[in-house]
C-alpha cells in the first residue's frame, strides 16, 4: 500500500488524537452500520468501536472530541475523475478552489485529470499538482498522468516516471487513444506499475461533430448526435484489450446500457474491470435539453431514460463500482454561448452526494451504504488508494452527514470558481456538513472562512 | 378573424419556430399575409405599419434570398433596417453574440431577424433581449418563415392544409426547412412523410409524426405536393451520398419519376436549386412547379410576422377578394 502523496507532514503532527462521538458508523469495507465512535490518533484511524475512551484512561492526554450524534459518520468520498484545470484553464477552476470546492461536498481524495494545457505527461507536471494540491491544504489530490505524450495518441509516456511522482493512473482523459495497438500497449505497459489505465471509451469517428445524444430529442433541436454505439464500441474494444492483455483498466463516464451490459459480461470472465458514472448520468436524460442549456452539455451526452435507468441498476448491483463527478468547471462566459459553441462539461463536487442521496437513495433505487462505497471504496480500489474505509490505520479521512438537511442549490454559494451546474435551484435531502482529513478539519458547513 | 373582443396576440414576443405554434396560430399568420400579399402588387408599394421601428438584419450566415425577402416586407411596412452580415471568422475572433446582440439593444432597436450557423441561436438571443427576434434559420433547427411561406403556397393551391399529403424530398438531416415544414403541416393538421437516402434522415424522424420512404417512388405515390431540398453538395464531401449523379438517378425529382403518379403533383423547392442533381429543369419549370409563387409569399408572410410581433396587425389591409380558399 503506498502512502498517499498528498498527506501533509504538518497535518500529521498537529491533530494527535481525535474522538468522533455517537455517530451513525457507515463503513462498507467493515460492514458496518451502527453507532459508533472512531478514535483518531497521528491523523489514521486507531479504532472504530463502542463509548471508547470513557471513561479516558488515566494519564492519557483527553482527546479532542467531535459530537456526531444525530449524523452518519462514513469515510471520506473518493472522486476518480475531476479536471482541476491547472495549469493552463485557472480562470475555471485553480487546484486550491478546486480541492475546497471538494472537501464542501465530502471528498477527501480527488483524482486530477491531465487535460490541462500543458497536459499532465511529465513526472514535472505531475509534481507540480502535486505540490500545489499540498499547499492547498483540502481534499487529497491524486494526479492522473496522461498516457500518450501530449495526449496526442502516438507514444505512451514514461509509466515509470509519472508514477514515482505521484500519479496513480493513466488516461488521456476526454480523448480515447485511437490507435488500438497504442491502448493494447499502454494495458501491458501499466502493469509493470501495477496502475489502472483510465479509459475514455469510445469510437471516435462516430462521436466526431457530436453535441449530443443522437436520438428523437437531437433530431427535433438539430443538433448534430452521438449514437450509443459510439460508447459501446470504445467499451468493448477496451474491455477485449484488457482481457487480452491481463491489464487493468478503468471506464470513464459510463452512461449506456449497451456499456453495462458490456461490463458485467467481462467481470463475469473475470476481466480486471472498474467503471464510473457520474451523477448526472445517473439522474438527468435528453430531454432537457429541449431549452439548448449549455449546463447541460456534458461528455458523453445525457441519454434517454432507459439509459439512464440502466445505469442506475448497474451502480446497484456493483457493475458501476464508482461514483465520478467529473467535475469539469467552465466559465459563465463560455456557457453563454450558442450551443454548438459551449464547452462540455458540469461541476460537480458539491453536489454530487447530494443529489444521489436525494434521488436515489430515498427513492429506494440504491441504499445509504451501497452510495457510500460507490463514493468511497469503489474508488479507492479502482486507483487503488488507500483511502475509502475506516479500518485501523487507515487514513482518517472521513465526513459527517446530515442526513435530515434540507436546501437548495445555489451556484452562487458554490466554493468552485465556476457555477456551471445542471442542478441549480434543485430542493435536496442530506447534506455533508462536516469533512476531515488525515483527522484534521478541513470544511465545515456554515463556516464560510478561507 | 374578425372577433369582436380584441382578439389574443397571434404570437408572443418571438418567432423562433413553428414547433409550438397551434394550428389557430399558423393559420392566422397564413390569413394575414393573404391580406399584405394585395400590397406587393400596388404600384405604391408601402405600408406605414411598421414606421418608425427599426429592424436588424443580423445574418452570421451568407443569404441572399431570405434576408432580401424580409427586407423587402420590412420597408414594405415602412420599418427602418439595417444589415448586419457577419462571417463565421469574423465572429469566432471578435465579440460575443450576446454582446454583439446588447450592443445593437442599446441602440434602442425594436426587432432582430438573425440567422446563425447554430441550432438554438434564435431561442438563445429571444431570451436574453427584449427586442422581438424573428428566427430567419439557425442551423439544422428551424426556419419559421420558410416553413410558413410553403404552408401559404400549398393552402394557395389546394385551398386547405388538413388532410393534404406532402412529402418532403432529399436531406432531411441538416435541414431546417424540413422540420419547419414537419411541424408546421402536422400542427395544421396535413400529412407529412419525408423521403431521402437513410443516410440523410435522422434518428427517430417519425415520432415527429411524419412517416418515411425510402424510395421517391413510393412517396409519389402517395403524396399530392413534393417539397424538393436542396443538397448541399458539402454531403458529398462528408460521405452521405457518394455522388451527386447516383443522387440525381436514384432520389431526384425528375419528369420521368413524376409521370408515375396517380396525380398531378405540386413541386415545391426552398432554392437556391441545384438543377440536375434533386430536381431536373423540367420539373423545376414545369407546370406544377410552384418555385415563384414560394417567392413571393415569403414576402407577405414575413409581412404577417412582423407586423404580428410588432401588433400592428389591425394596420393590414382589409380581407380583399378572397383567394381560393384562403
Amino acid at each position: 500500500m503506498r502512502l498517499p502523496p498528498a498527506s501533509p507532514e504538518r497535518e500529521l503532527e498537529r491533530v494527535t488524537r481525535l474522538l468522533v462521538r455517537g455517530g451513525r458508523v457507515i463503513d462498507p469495507t467493515l460492514g458496518l452500520d451502527a453507532v459508533r465512535d472512531v478514535l483518531v490518533e497521528d491523523g489514521r484511524v486507531a479504532a472504530v468501536g463502542e463509548e471508547l475512551l470513557s471513561p479516558p484512561r488515566e494519564g492519557d492526554p483527553s482527546p479532542q472530541v467531535i459530537d456526531a450524534s444525530g449524523l452518519v459518520v462514513a469515510p471520506g468520498f473518493v472522486d476518480p475523475h475531476a479536471h482541476l484545470c491547472e495549469p493552463g484553464w485557472e480562470h475555471r477552476e485553480t487546484i486550491a478552489t478546486g480541492v475546497a470546492a471538494a472537501a464542501a461536498g465530502g471528498f477527501t481524495a480527488v483524482c486530477a485529470m491531465p487535460d490541462t494545457d500543458p497536459p499532465v505527461d511529465d513526472p514535472a507536471a505531475v509534481g507540480f499538482v502535486v505540490a500545489a494540491g499540498r499547499r492547498a491544504s483540502a481534499a487529497r489530490v491524486f494526479p492522473a498522468a496522461a498516457a500518450t505524450v501530449g495526449r496526442e495518441g502516438e507514444r505512451l509516456t514514461e509509466f515509470g516516471e509519472v508514477v514515482g511522482a505521484g500519479a496513480v493512473a493513466v488516461g488521456d482523459a476526454g480523448r480515447a487513444i485511437r490507435s488500438s495497438r497504442l491502448m493494447r500497449l499502454a494495458l501491458e505497459y501499466a502493469q509493470s506499475f501495477d496502475i489502472p489505465v483510465l479509459a475514455h471509451a469510445e469510437d471516435p469517428w462516430l462521436a466526431e461533430g457530436a453535441v449530443m445524444h443522437e436520438g428523437v430529442v437531437s433530431t427535433r433541436l438539430g443538433l448534430r448526435g452521438k449514437p450509443d454505439s459510439a460508447e459501446e464500441i470504445g467499451v468493448y474494444r477496451d474491455l477485449a484489450l484488457a482481457e487480452a492483455t491481463g491489464g487493468r483498466i478503468h471506464l470513464q463516464r459510463i452512461s449506456t446500457a449497451a456499456s453495462c451490459r458490456l461490463i458485467r459480461q467481462a467481470r463475469e470472465r473475470g476481466v480486471r474491470v472498474t467503471a464510473e458514472a457520474t451523477p448526472h448520468h445517473l439522474l438527468l436524460s435528453h430531454d432537457l435539453l429541449e431549452s439548448y442549456g449549455a449546463n447541460y452539455k456534458v461528455d458523453p451526452p445525457l441519454r434517454p431514460r432507459a439509459d439512464v435507468e440502466a445505469v442506475q441498476a448497474a451502480l446497484a448491483d456493483g457493475v458501476i463500482d464508482s461514483v465520478a463527478t467529473d467535475h469539469a468547471p467552465c466559465h459563465y462566459d463560455e456557457k453563454e454561448q450558442a450551443f454548438d459553441e459551449a464547452p462540455y462539461g458540469a461541476v460537480g463536487f458539491e453536489t454530487a452526494f447530494a443529489v444521489l442521496h436525494t434521488e436515489l437513495v430515498l427513492k429506494g433505487v440504491v441504499d445509504l451504504p451501497t452510495l457510500i462505497a460507490r463514493m468511497s471504496s469503489g474508488p479507492a480500489r479502482a486507483l487503488g488508494l488507500p483511502n475509502g474505509g475506516l479500518a485501523p490505520n487507515s487514513p482518517a479521512d472521513l465526513i459527517l452527514i446530515d442526513l435530515g438537511d434540507e436546501w437548495e442549490v445555489d451556484p452562487d454559494a458554490f466554493w468552485s470558481k465556476s457555477r456551471n451546474t445542471p442542478f441549480a435551484g434543485r430542493r435536496l435531502v442530506g447534506r455533508v456538513v462536516r469533512t476531515l482529513v488525515a483527522g484534521e478539519t478541513v470544511w465545515t458547513l456554515g463556516d464560510e472562512s478561507a | 378573424m374578425t372577433a369582436a373582443s380584441p382578439p389574443a396576440p397571434a404570437l408572443g414576443k418571438d418567432l423562433t419556430g413553428l414547433e409550438r405554434l397551434s394550428g389557430d396560430q399558423i393559420r392566422r399568420v397564413l390569413d394575414l399575409a393573404v391580406r399584405f400579399r394585395e400590397i406587393s402588387d400596388r404600384p405604391i408599394k408601402k405600408l406605414p405599419a411598421l414606421r418608425g421601428k427599426t429592424i436588424v438584419n443580423l445574418f452570421f450566415e451568407p443569404s441572399t434570398r431570405t434576408r432580401i425577402s424580409f427586407e423587402f416586407a420590412e420597408k414594405r411596412l415602412g420599418a427602418d433596417t439595417v444589415n448586419i452580415g457577419a462571417s463565421r471568422s469574423s465572429v469566432s475572433k471578435g465579440e460575443s453574440l450576446v454582446d454583439t446582440a446588447r450592443n445593437l439593444e442599446a441602440m434602442r432597436i425594436d426587432m432582430v431577424v438573425v440567422r446563425h450557423w447554430s441550432a438554438g441561436t434564435a431561442a438563445f438571443l429571444a431570451s436574453r433581449i427584449p427586442s422581438n427576434v424573428i428566427n430567419a434559420g439557425d442551423g439544422a433547427h428551424e426556419h419559421p418563415t420558410q416553413g410558413l411561406l410553403d404552408l401559404l403556397t400549398l393552402r394557395d393551391r389546394f385551398g386547405k392544409l388538413e388532410g393534404l399529403r406532402v412529402c418532403i424530398v432529399g436531406d432531411i438531416l441538416h435541414s431546417r426547412v424540413a422540420r419547419s415544414n414537419i411541424y408546421g403541416l402536422v400542427n395544421t393538421g396535413a400529412e407529412v412523410a419525408v423521403c431521402g437516402p437513410r443516410t440523410l434522415v435522422p434518428a427517430g424522424i417519425e415520432k415527429l409524426g411524419c412517416r418515411v420512404f425510402a424510395r421517391v417512388k413510393e412517396a409519389v405515390e402517395w403524396a399530392d405536393a413534393l417539397n424538393v431540398l436542396r443538397l448541399q453538395l458539402e454531403r458529398m464531401q462528408g460521405g452521405f451520398v457518394p455522388s451527386l449523379r447516383e443522387y440525381n438517378r436514384v432520389f431526384g425529382v425528375t419528369r420521368r419519376r413524376l409521370a408515375q403518379a396517380p396525380r398531378e403533383l405540386v413541386i415545391l423547392h426552398p432554392g437556391p436549386m441545384n438543377r440536375g442533381v434533386e430536381i431536373d429543369s423540367d420539373v423545376a419549370d414545369g407546370p406544377h412547379s410552384v418555385i415563384l409563387r414560394q417567392v413571393t409569399n415569403g414576402v407577405a408572410v414575413r409581412m404577417a410576422v412582423l407586423a404580428l410581433l410588432a401588433g400592428r396587425e389591425s394596420d393590414a389591409p382589409a380581407a380583399g377578394q378572397p383567394r381560393a380558399g384562403a
